[in-house]
């Protein structure tokens, strides 16, 4: 009897113990971070969090891909993680159909994200009138940087406004002996060159028009095969080493200033600053030629449903929008923090500039933003081949542009 | 009678796990895929059948058309590659050379290397500024170019050529073994006919290698039809999407593009192109052996 009833005790005893756990603010966030900044700039997080009394615990992914694929199967498998890592916009949208993240309304509502948010990135991160999404910054994703040192052996003085002025500059750069661009000759590279250029040949109305709208005469407007025209130009002047090269390696390039520029996302800085060159004295950063604005992409945060941690969910959606966690984690990702009420004085010029262009509306998404995983990888393959393709025709490669959409 | 019963139980017994996971996990995975194949499925399997309109697309596909013929030139290219360069090799080594098992072991050696690293060392070698090319030119000829990465037409040979030097030492060793197995009193009759090395080898040796040939085609065939992982390690598909492969297009359409149902139509094929080629041959085989054993 005695046994039973100190048994009985034990049982409770663990049932207690047992539910405390379960109101723990604890949050297991999968990311693909895990480089040097990445992971400065998620510890920025992991502080603000765990000072609210959450307990973070990291799962990640090296590879974008390979974070989603493993995180596919844990949904599948009905095993969650409590927070993941995710790019704003359509990425998600099945998971979100099916039900299986948890929106955020509320927190949302709560901290009057409608009103510190651009609006084109507060419709990124809602969906059918819930936000799901919390954004942790965006990235500027159409600049080109180049090394003021092969600019001055070229006898360049500025960096070119517009793309005949482009073409001249890089004919005097293969003067000099050096390479014009450093080229990363994978196809995701090349979509996000391609889209600058689109950018600067249709502008802002025409980029939505095309990636958000879908609009069939946009797609197959004027300035697509304008766009196409300067983009199969650039073949010109790339090396001979272009051919599957990461994109830190075409950056190493223009630190070393072997090649004269390089046109990439703002993710690119750090690793001039790795190398210990400064904007605007080593290296310049300006956006693509004749551009009308930018291009951006945003990460973010989305909860997928899981039992007992709504609470820890919450918080970490609160945490990640605080005016200072948003700043801190900016600073050392690269990238710019989406409240337009926040103290930017500690940013860089590169930044500085994306800042006005953003609190102006004069930024626009980016294809993997509006477009299905479908369609993305499409377009992927499109501009790939197109690239790769010395003798492709302008009339067959319009109509693949437009077999993407469709 | 109860013994007997007993006794032909036990076999049973112990084949049965076996026999389950057979049915279970590769059958059933594949009348799913099947299933699966001709739903609309996205992410998630659902049950809205579309009938064949995932097949209709995949046929009208570019990029899997393009992977469907770089399986065939690389498969035909990869096997007729590395069963001659293996053949030479056994044949170099069965000559009684010195130090023999050391080159042994060097030639097998990459077949113990993972289709990763194999991948990324090609990569290297064939990239123009750092690898064969470059060095070619370091040392003065300058107009040296080898440089197939780079070129649409060119990159699948590339590949092909990894792929040789990984796969020939495998051959090369079962051939070895096959013709060890040889009896030396032929090679004695051939020399006292006065019959030339080579002639030996092509038309004595060769025939009697026979299982050893079939062993190693059949292993290096299912190598061809999953290739991958060789693939994404040197060029990832590029360029453009000039070397995919049909294994790579299903795996993008099932994690990266959130397309099950067209993942799983292009494993169908996969799987029926594969029938297609061995069914034949087994059916040839399996009537050989009939005829052999005196039924037809």
């Amino acid at each position: 009897m005695k046994l039973a009833s100190l048994l009985l005790a034990g049982v409770a005893f663990a049932a207690t113990t047992g539910m405390a756990a379960a109101e723990d603010l604890k949050a297991e966030v999968f990311t693909s971070w895990t480089t040097g900044g990445e992971l400065k700039a998620a510890d920025a997080i992991k502080q603000a969090f765990e000072a609210r009394g959450g307990t973070w615990e990291t799962s990640s992914v090296a590879g974008f891909e390979n974070a989603n694929a493993a995180f596919q199967n844990r949904m599948m498998a009905g095993d969650p993680p409590a927070a993941k890592q995710v790019v704003i916009g359509m990425e998600q949208r099945e998971y979100i159909d099916g039900g299986l993240y948890m929106p955020i309304t509320k927190v949302a509502e709560a901290g009057h994200w409608a009103d510190v948010m651009p609006k084109a990135i507060y419709d990124n991160v809602t969906f059918d009138g819930e936000v799901y999404e919390v954004p942790t910054g965006i990235h500027g994703e159409s600049w080109m940087f180049y090394s003021m040192a092969a600019f001055k052996k070229a006898g360049i003085e500025a960096a070119p406004a517009d793309w005949d002025s482009f073409f001249a500059d890089m004919d005097k750069l293969k003067a000099a002996g050096l390479t014009p661009i450093a080229w990363g000759g994978q196809s995701w590279q090349e979509t996000k060159v391609f889209n600058m250029i689109l950018l600067s040949q249709v502008g802002l109305d025409g980029f939505r028009k095309i990636y958000i709208d879908r609009d069939a005469a946009a797609i197959k407007s004027e300035g697509v095969r304008k766009t196409l025209e300067i983009f199969g130009k650039l073949r010109g002047y790339i090396d001979e080493g272009a051919a599957g090269r990461n994109w830190n390696d075409a950056t190493a390039m223009v630190i070393k200033g072997t090649a004269g520029v390089q046109f990439m996302g703002d993710w690119a800085k750090g690793e001039f600053s790795n190398a210990g060159e400064t904007a605007g004295v080593d290296y310049g950063c300006a956006l693509a030629p004749a551009s009308p604005g930018m291009i951006y992409i945003g990460d973010a945060f989305a909860f997928p449903n899981l039992k007992g941690a709504e609470a820890a969910q919450d918080l970490l959606a609160e945490v990640v929008m605080d005016p200072k966690v948003q700043v801190a984690f900016s600073l050392a990702k690269g990238s710019i923090p989406v409240r337009t009420d926040v103290d930017t004085s500690q940013f860089d010029v590169c930044t500085q500039q994306a800042i006005t262009l953003m609190n102006d509306g004069k930024i626009v998404p980016e294809h993997a933003i509006t477009l299905t995983l479908e369609q993305t990888g499409m377009l992927t393959d499109f501009v790939g081949d197109f690239f790769s393709n010395p003798e492709a025709d302008l009339d067959d490669a319009m109509e693949s542009f437009a077999e993407v959409f469709e | 009678m109860k013994h007997r019963i007993k006794r032909s139980l036990m076999p049973f017994g112990a084949l049965l796990p076996t026999w389950l996971a057979v049915v279970l996990v590769y059958i059933g995975a594949m009348v799913w895929t099947l299933r699966l194949s001709f739903t609309n499925s996205r992410i998630f399997p659902t049950d809205h059948y579309v009938g064949f309109a995932q097949y209709e697309k995949l046929l009208s596909s570019s990029k899997w058309m393009a992977a469907a013929g770089n399986l065939v030139v690389f498969g035909v290219l990869y096997i007729a590659g590395c069963l001659v360069i293996g053949f030479l090799l056994a044949a170099a080594l069965d000559r009684q050379v010195r130090f023999e098992s050391l080159f042994r072991t060097i030639f097998l050696y990459p077949y113990a290397m993972s289709f990763v690293v194999t991948g990324l060392i090609w990569q290297w070698l064939m990239n123009p500024l750092l690898g064969v090319q470059a060095s070619v030119q370091a040392w003065g000829w300058s107009g040296f170019s080898f440089d197939l990465l780079s070129s649409r037409e060119l990159a699948i040979y590339g590949v092909v050529i990894a792929g040789v030097w990984q796969g020939a030492g495998l051959v090369m060793v079962m051939m070895l073994a096959g013709m060890r197995g040889i009896d030396t009193e032929q090679w004695r009759a051939a020399r006292i006919d006065g019959i030339p090395v080579w002639r030996t080898y092509v038309s004595v040796v060769l025939p009697q290698l026979g299982p050893a040939l079939a062993a190693v085609s059949t292993i290096l065939t299912m190598g061809v039809i999953k290739t991958y992982d060789l693939v994404v390690a040197i060029t990832n598909g590029g360029p453009g999407t000039a070397t995919e492969v049909p294994a790579k297009f299903i795996m993008d359409n099932l994690f990266q593009r959130q397309n099950l149902g067209l993942a799983t139509a292009a494993a169908v094929m996969l799987l029926m192109s594969v029938l297609i080629v061995v069914a034949p041959f087994r059916f040839v085989s399996s009537m050989r052996a009939r005829r052999k054993a005196g039924v037809l």
